[in-house]
């Protein structure tokens, strides 16, 4: 049985299953059509492997924002695997790149590289960090209501104190969610905010604290170290918080996600990434260079506008949804040639 | 990780062709597949890139290249110029409509910068033509989005139209121009939501914007660091409304902003204005020139010395090279330098635009401490006049009470003072060395680096 039946099959079970695989599917699906068609196109024309097939799938790999040098490594992987097996049938290895992806992205399964999040008995406290227009705010927002529907008591703390606007935008969903929102006045001290918010939080006894910030690209130093002061201050409140450091990227960035990844660590020790505008036609292929090179894992993905369209990240459903065309195509019984359709 | 730019990449090559004195077809292939790379690496579309390169490589296998000594620098000279050429010509002018007033729409993504953008060609609009522009709210769907506006308004002093989140933006769209009429306003911007360019819906009411207001110009707002998912944004916004011009953002970030190129070549559409900063000032123009460094990683040298240019004072200037060459710098004119250069903006971000800065050793990832910079502005504060001016008499005495005074240590200032000399030093070599040459002086190592 190939490695891709074993992947559907797994998700072919029960109906909640079926259910949040058939979100992947959705939402990838502008995704995923430019992606398997060219899949699909070039194992269709190629009867052989050689240079220009390499060069060609890793222009298609290129093209999906999977990392620069992330790429090079797996397109020596594969010639290595090519030259191994002795053979220069494409479809020989098209099975081998399916297994590497989702290796990539699920990595062994480690405990610190799950997409569980790290949720405390009484108080968990998440941190949002970024660039600007990624989407924290709405992350925020979503997750909010989904915590909430879970029935935790929820507060949001409104950090981003600089941009025109920020504070009403969480505020409003504050309202569409039923959740509090901490704030002070726009221009005051982001790291003041935090810590009435983290006060508050333990005396009204809330199980789960969700911080904005404000957005800021990496190469600007001082803001970067506002933002290092606004979590010292977390945790001089509550010493093992923030227990989540969220990273958000959206999925339309390309190499410079990598940059963002590694300079937000550095500075605020990021323990996930949330990819959003997944429901465009980007493929956030980023994120494999990212958990490969950094070690960390995307825990929520962005599907869509709603509410619920924010689903914690699933590397294989992840995978499954970005080939289920180009793959379904191969598992049909007589297996037609891939260019008939 | 780092991203190496093409002039590194191109250092292998150039190597192996050293040694033998002719450069042969398979050297030029070889290099483009270096400029290939270096192209995609900065996030430039691969089939952009592949049409590129291409026309880069039958110029370079023809005379210019191989029968060059210096094979690699023509390699880059040339990718520069087609690239240049490819992104260029046009200056960011702003059409007028023939009869006022003039409507300019602002479509993209979300999160690319739409709202920001907009306070900040008001503000051009403004301070650099002299006109009243009326900014529309037609974003209801994101939450607050209209307030944000309305705050941009009110710190620029300028009216928003809004009819808050319940009316549609088309309607939006048709009374905001009634109104700038009425007011005799002659700019019309409007900010629409962020969306999708596959989102039907919302693309059809941006039709149905453009139908009814006749927009002179329709701007499309992108995010300098997208991908290679630019292309298909830019294409599609492109075929379905015709835009007029593209606003690249945030490229004050550390971005390569291969976008750009992307974009311009496949909607041959130029590239307006570029978003440098957070602030409502910080929109500029477009330089192909400087962008194509920038993509190709060279550093952005010219941008450099406008900011010198417009920052630093030329009369200072002159003054201060008479007085490095007499040995006559003291603390006050240290002072000041130290003032200018920091007028400039921040440190890091200067050190950023100089061409390998992010190669060389000690110069990459250098932290300028901002706050080393206060300590040493602390101790010079310290001093007495006559210190400042001749820091030959700080005893020891002295020397604890400077440090006491600026709050630092004995050691830093004996630091400081030592450092102070050692430039000094160093300026006059360098100043006996410009009387023979006629080359501008240079920056000496300041003391917080």
């Amino acid at each position: 049985m190939s490695f891709f039946k074993k992947l559907k099959d797994k998700f072919s079970g029960s109906q909640e299953q079926e259910q949040t695989t058939e979100k992947y599917t959705e939402g990838l699906k502008k995704s995923r059509s430019g992606f398997s068609e060219k899949m699909n196109n070039l194992f269709a024309r190629y009867r052989k492997i050689d240079e220009d097939f390499f060069e060609e799938l890793e222009e298609i790999l290129i093209g999906a924002d999977v990392g620069f040098d992330t790429v090079m490594e797996l397109i020596d992987e594969l010639k290595m695997e090519v030259k191994r097996k002795n053979t220069s049938e494409p479809e020989a290895i098209r099975d081998i790149m399916t297994e590497k992806f989702v290796e990539i992205y699920a990595g062994e399964e480690k405990e610190e590289m799950s997409s569980e999040l790290n949720i405390q008995e009484d108080l968990t406290v998440i941190l949002f960090v970024g660039v600007n227009g990624v989407g924290k705010t709405t992350t925020i927002g979503k997750l909010a209501h989904q915590f909430k529907s879970e029935g935790k008591k929820v507060m949001m703390a409104a950090g981003d104190t600089f941009r025109a606007g920020a504070i009403d935008q969480l505020e409003e969903w504050g309202r569409r969610t039923g959740v509090d929102v901490i704030k002070q006045a726009e221009g005051s001290d982001p790291a003041a905010v935090m810590y009435d918010a983290v006060r508050a939080a333990k005396s009204r006894g809330a199980d789960i604290l969700l911080c904005d910030t404000a957005g800021r690209l990496q190469n600007k130093v001082n803001l970067m170290n506002e933002l290092q002061k606004v979590k010292r201050v977390i945790e001089r409140e509550i010493p093992a918080a923030p227990h989540e450091v969220l990273l958000v990227v959206d999925a339309t960035t390309g190499q410079n996600a990598l940059i963002q990844a590694k300079t937000f660590k550095e500075a605020t020790d990021v323990s996930g990434l949330v990819l959003t505008k997944l429901d465009g036609t980007a493929k956030g292929g980023i994120v494999l260079a990212i958990r490969k090179e950094l070690g960390v894992p995307v825990k929520f993905v962005g599907l869509g506008e709603k509410m619920d369209d924010l689903q914690p990240f699933d590397a294989e459903k992840y995978a499954y949804g970005l080939f289920a065309q180009a793959f379904e195509e191969k598992e049909k019984p007589d297996n037609q040639p891939a260019d008939d359709e | 990780m780092a991203f190496e730019g093409l002039a590194e990449r191109l250092q292998g090559t150039m190597q192996k062709i050293r040694g033998k004195g002719k450069v042969s077809e398979s050297d030029v292939k070889e290099m483009m597949r270096e400029v290939r790379l270096a192209l995609l690496e900065a996030d430039v579309n691969f089939k952009v890139v592949k049409q590129f390169v291409k026309k880069v490589s039958e110029r370079s296998v023809g005379q210019e290249v191989m029968k060059s000594l210096t094979p690699g620098q023509q390699v880059i000279k040339v990718v520069k110029e087609e690239l240049t050429e490819l992104m260029g010509g046009e200056e960011s002018r702003i059409g007028t409509a023939k009869r006022p007033p003039t409507v300019i729409m602002m479509v993209g993504l979300q999160g690319a910068g739409k709202t920001t953008t907009t306070g900040k060609l008001a503000n051009l609009l403004r301070k650099k033509y002299n006109r009243k522009p009326l900014l529309v709210a037609a974003d209801i769907y994101r939450p607050a989005a209209i307030k944000q506006l309305e705050t941009l308004g009110k710190q620029l002093d300028m009216p928003v139209f809004s009819l808050g989140d319940q009316v549609s933006p088309v309607e939006i769209a048709k009374q905001a121009i009634q109104k700038a009429k009425d007011d005799h306003l002659d700019y019309v911007l409007i900010d629409t939501a962020g969306r999708l360019h596959i989102d039907e819906g919302l693309m059809d009411e941006l039709k149905q914007i453009k139908e009814l207001s006749s927009p002179e110009e329709i701007f499309l707002v992108v995010d300098s660091m997208t991908g290679q998912d630019a292309v298909n944004v830019a294409e599609s916004f492109n075929e379905q409304l015709g835009i007029t011009g593209v606003v690249l953002t945030k490229l004050d970030g550390d971005t390569r902003g291969g976008a750009a190129l992307s974009i311009r070549a496949v909607t041959g559409k130029p590239i307006k204005f570029v978003g440098m900063g957070e602030k409502l000032d910080a929109l500029e123009s477009f330089h192909p020139e400087r962008m194509a460094s920038r993509i190709l990683g060279m550093g952005d040298v010219l941008s450099l010395i406008e900011k010198a240019q417009t920052n630093v004072d030329e009369t200072k200037a002159k003054e201060l090279e008479q007085k490095m060459r007499t040995m006559s710098f003291t603390f006050d004119d240290f002072l000041d330098q130290l003032g200018q250069v920091r007028s400039m903006g921040p440190l890091d971000e200067i050190l950023k635009m100089l061409p390998g800065a992010n190669k060389m050793k000690g110069l990459n990832n250098v932290q300028v401490d901002e706050k080393q910079i206060g300590r040493v502005e602390a101790i010079i504060r310290s001093m007495t006049k006559d210190e400042k001016q001749q820091p030959e008499i700080i005893n020891s005495g002295r020397r604890k009470r400077i440090a006491r005074g600026s709050g630092t240590s004995i050691q830093e200032v004996n630091r400081l003072l030592k450092q102070f000399e050692d430039m000094k030093k160093m300026m006059k070599q360098m100043s006996s060395m410009q009387q023979k040459g006629k080359k501008k002086g240079g920056m000496p190592k300041l003391p917080f680096m």
